[in-house]
């Protein structure tokens, strides 16, 4: 188990390099002038040049990452382009409301499509065919779309929560929820029902072994199959999605925080895209990169945890 | 065109989609979609930038048949040249997919060792990295170009991609006909080519169908999020962006723009899905076509029947219930499928057990041995239930009891083990835990109780203690058996179903199995039906058997008086295939056919097609059972020409 963890901890290390490495160099497939492109056509080349240096473009594209990799060490991402902030200072302003909002969908997500789709595979039947439509038009019906009918229906229309807005948790936890209600309802849809119907395949799948023919042949309460056997075999594969399905609420993120204007990381890096501004794109990346490895981690862990073949090799 | 060529194989698939009304539908609205965003030019009724302020916002009419936007613009024609840059960019994301995936997974999955290594490990930071920032930077960085946005798309998933195709080519080199082309001396790269990549075609359909369905999502949220082409040129997310910013005033543009995107993403699901199930329908018909063929009975120790134990009367056993019995099961009828449509896969089953006896249960797979015992239980699987007859278990009915009363049966009263041993237990619990929660079922005790009673039933199946700490993946085959041997008898039952106990284990351990089994019978004096296909190792424990065949009972009698003399041609021609009675030098004599599957029961006798003895008369009408002097009973009216021709081999 230890060793598992630390195996996967190395690991995590140089997959955060190589995708360091990866978002750094896309820079350097542009064609042309990566300064003049973000200037664009307009600019003069005093401006241009200006703007090389503070990108340090006039240097070797080994000592540009060296110097980068050194100072993303050291905690600095560089400046906004655009406003001459350090990125590390405007990302940090944003963490909470992204991390509220994906903590929250992600309890939902597990939660929710768990218990939906344990529901269904023991009770099968019309709540099976009910789920299996709902989770097409999850899957069918855009995240971002599904936000703006929330919005035109429950938060305009009916007046029953904020449209849109943001109050942090420490300020007024009963605001924080209700404004996040909305959000995480629309980001959860898709994962709620990937995760129902994995856990229902999964638990189907379980429920059809032998063992669990055998607890029932030996007079096991049908509850504690279920809540016991069916579930904790049916987890392992429905962890996997879980895992899945967080990584890219990341994706759903940025479109839901643009709908419901929330000042998270996914409306910081759509702006900064609108305004070519690189170091501040590079550094949400980097975020990015080092939630979806922490996801990862706690994935295999939560792996080694329930499944006792990992633990103990 | 050879019927087993890949692309016979490939129309297969095609004709089998053809087959699912959804998966129809769902194609017909992708070629309308995908058609008309292409023939847009030709078909849109109006300009898709022609505005008409006389006309701004409107709902449908005839004239436009989905409304006007805000600035009085066609929607429908707005959406039919949106579809090209939507399905166009889809279309970029999944041919940079397959560029990718395909080479790679089929190299990593064929070809195996360092490459398959360095392969998963690129593909693990793929995986990693988050490709919503990168198709971002990409945006800012190649100035809101869509195409090479929709190819950096491509590149990231095909992550994913590489590790589906891989594991597809993976199962694919198993296959018996790739060892044949590379012994022939075909090349690597002509093998994958020409055999591999042709076998993943199903995977590779329905992978296409699902990430298009994806991409469509990215690609249009990117547009609503106003990267790709700017404004005045219609996309479907920018539309469904306008249409926001117009909620309040105009509802209905919502639909329109939301509406194609929705449909199009369900039409690919759905087509995704219905290409996944003929994939799938594919393998299992072909491993049903492959799973027939005539079963040889017989393995196990040798054994010469033992004449001593013959048990008296169960000539009634046709007629009512036997109020000695321990079990009297008469008439039972199982049936499997919808209620009035139903297979039936076992009729007019009758036998008893008494308290304490040791009986067989004999016949070749489909025989409907299993469903009997599992019908005992309760514990059909899926869609089966018992349609007719009678259970009675020391007088008590069971057939018609709630499940909540079967508990009370099960495991306290029958208890079963099965023929997997290593399946039949939970690989997630420790042993222990799970002999322990088979004492808790009947009995409320605690802790310390439970624990020492675990050891006891360790102790009875003769298993250290220390077992108990284990986890199933960590114990043998036999040891698996003991643990389940041990949970069966955890609740002191008085009858135990051992389904083919001993079939999935080394020759040596299913001696100890039997030995085990016979032991703790002597100790308990439970009764025991033990369901084999084996003659040895009835003839080693069992006093008496009863012969199944095609879902009916064909024969009982006493063991000893069996292989003396059969009295039915099935038992005979079964006892002849038996390994143990074969003389050296000869081919070992099979029965020709196999088993009818329950729908090709005939209306006659079931063994008819496959009896050397058949007659007219056997083909007319339903064969009752006769009873014979002996106590022994036979499903057979030719019962004379068999004990004649027995005689006739004999002398």
């Amino acid at each position: 188990m230890v060793r598992l963890i630390v195996n996967r901890l190395l690991l995590s290390i140089v997959l955060v390099v190589i995708s360091s490495i990866a978002i750094f160099f896309l820079m350097s497939l542009v064609p042309g002038d990566p300064a003049r492109s973000i200037l664009g056509a307009a600019a003069t080349p005093d401006s241009i040049e200006r703007l090389r240096q503070q990108l340090g473009l006039d240097q070797p594209l080994l000592a540009q990452y060296g110097s980068w990799l050194l100072g993303a060490l050291r905690g600095d991402l560089g400046e906004s382009v655009f406003t001459g902030d350090q990125v590390v200072t405007l990302i940090l302003a944003r963490v909470p409301v992204t991390a509220s909002l994906i903590l929250l969908s992600t309890l939902v997500i597990a939660a929710l499509g768990t218990a939906l789709g344990l529901l269904s595979a023991v009770r099968g039947g019309v709540l099976g065919k009910v789920l299996d439509v709902v989770s097409l038009v999850g899957l069918a019906l855009p995240s971002y779309w599904v936000a703006i009918l929330l919005v035109a229906l429950v938060a305009v229309a009916l007046r029953i929560f904020p449209a849109t807005g943001y109050f942090a948790f420490a300020d007024d936890p009963g605001r924080w929820l209700l404004g996040l209600i909305l959000p995480v309802a629309a980001l959860s849809l898709g994962g709620v029902t990937i995760v129902a119907k994995q856990m229902r395949d999964s638990a189907m799948d379980v429920l059809a072994r032998d063992y669990i023919r055998v607890l029932r042949a030996t007079g096991v309460r049908e509850s504690s199959i279920v809540l016991k056997h069916v579930l904790r075999n049916s987890a392992l594969p429905s962890l996997t999605v879980v895992g899945l399905t967080v990584v890219g609420s990341l994706t759903g993120a940025v479109f839901v925080e643009n709908v419901f204007v929330l000042p998270g990381l996914g409306t910081l890096v759509t702006q900064a895209t609108t305004s070519h501004d690189l170091p501040v794109v590079l550094g949400v990346g980097v975020f990015f990169t080092l939630f979806v490895i922490v996801v990862n981690l706690a994935i295999d862990l939560l792996y080694g945890v329930l499944n006792p073949k990992v633990r103990v090799s | 065109m050879s019927a087993k060529s890949p692309r016979a194989m490939s129309t297969g698939l095609f004709r089998r989609v053809l087959r699912k009304p959804l998966g129809v539908v769902s194609g017909v609205v992708l070629i309308l979609i995908v058609g008309g965003s292409l023939a847009a030019r030709w078909i849109a009724p109006y300009d898709p930038l022609a505005q008409d302020f006389s006309i701004v916002k409107q709902g449908p009419s005839a004239a436009h048949l989905l409304g006007t936007d805000s600035l009085g613009r066609d929607i429908l024609s707005r959406l039919l040249f949106g579809g090209q840059e939507s399905l166009g960019g889809v279309l970029v994301a999944v041919v940079t997919m397959l560029i990718i995936a395909i080479p790679l997974g089929i190299l990593a999955g064929y070809v195996g060792g360092l490459a398959d290594r360095i392969i998963l490990r690129v593909v693990d930071v793929l995986l990693s990295i988050p490709g919503t920032i990168i198709t971002l930077a990409v945006l800012a960085i190649f100035n809101n170009s869509m195409f090479v946005a929709m190819v950096s798309v491509g590149v990231l998933a095909s992550g994913a991609f590489i590790r589906v195709f891989r594991s597809a080519a993976l199962s694919v080199r198993q296959e018996l006909y790739i060892g044949a082309a590379r012994v022939a001396g075909l090349g690597r790269l002509r093998i994958m080519a020409a055999h591999v990549l042709p076998q993943i075609r199903g995977v590779l359909l329905v992978q296409v169908t699902l990430f298009s369905a994806a991409t469509l999502g990215i690609q249009t949220g990117l547009a609503f999020l106003a990267f790709g082409p700017p404004p005045p040129a219609p996309t479907w997310g920018g539309m469904v962006a306008e249409a926001a910013s117009l909620i309040q005033s105009s509802p209905w543009l919502l639909v329109p723009s939301g509406g194609i995107i929705a449909v199009t993403t369900l039409a690919l699901c759905l087509l995704g899905d219905a290409l996944r199930d003929a994939n799938q329908e594919r393998f299992t018909l072909a491993g049903l076509e492959r799973g027939a063929r005539p079963v040889r009975a017989g393995a196990g120790a040798v054994l010469v029947p033992d004449a001593a134990t013959v048990p008296d009367a169960d000539r009634e056993e046709a007629l009512a219930p036997n109020p000695d019995a321990l079990l009297s099961v008469r008439g039972l009828t199982v049936g499997f499928g919808a209620p009035g449509r139903e297979t039936t896969a076992i009729q007019r089953v009758d036998f008893d057990i008494r308290p304490g006896e040791v009986v067989g249960l004999v016949g070749e797979s489909g025989s409907g041995k299993t469903v009997t015992a599992l019908a005992l239980l309760g514990l059909l699987a899926g869609n089966g239930r018992i349609t007719g007859g009678s259970i009675r278990l020391a007088g008590e009915e069971l057939v018609g009891m709630s499940n909540a009363e079967l508990r009370t049966v099960r495991g306290a009263r029958i208890a079963m083990i099965s023929q997997e041993p290593m399946v039949s237990l939970d690989p997630s619990f420790r042993v222990g835990y799970q002999i322990g929660e088979a004492i808790r079922a009947h009995e409320r005790v605690g802790r310390a109780e439970t624990q020492r009673r675990t050891r006891e039933l360790l102790a009875s199946v003769r298993l250290d203690p220390a077992v108990a700490d284990r986890y199933p993946h960590e114990i043998s085959g036999g040891m698996a058996q003991r643990i389940a041997i041990a949970m069966a008898l955890a609740g002191r039952p008085e009858l135990l179903i051992a389904d083919e106990p001993t079939t999935a284990l080394d020759v040596t351990v299913q001696a100890d199995i039997l030995d085990l089994l016979r032991t703790l019978q002597e100790e308990t004096g439970m009764a025991i039906i033990l369901v084999s296909h084996d003659w040895g190792v009835v003839a080693d424990l069992c006093s008496r058997a009863i012969v199944m065949y095609a879902g009916e009972v064909v024969e009982r009698a006493a063991v000893s008086e069996i292989f003396a003399a059969p009295r039915h041609p099935y038992t005979a021609a079964l006892l002849r295939s038996n390994p143990h009675g074969a003389r050296p030098g000869e081919p070992l004599p099979t029965i020709g056919g196999a088993v009818p599957p329950p729908h090709e029961w005939p209306v006659g006798c079931h063994f008819a097609a496959r009896c050397p003895l058949a007659t007219e008369a056997c083909r007319q009408a339903p064969i009752d059972m006769a009873h014979l002097p002996g106590h022994r009973s036979s499903r057979c009216i030719r019962i004379d020409a068999l004990a004649a021709e027995l005689s006739e081999v004999a002398s």
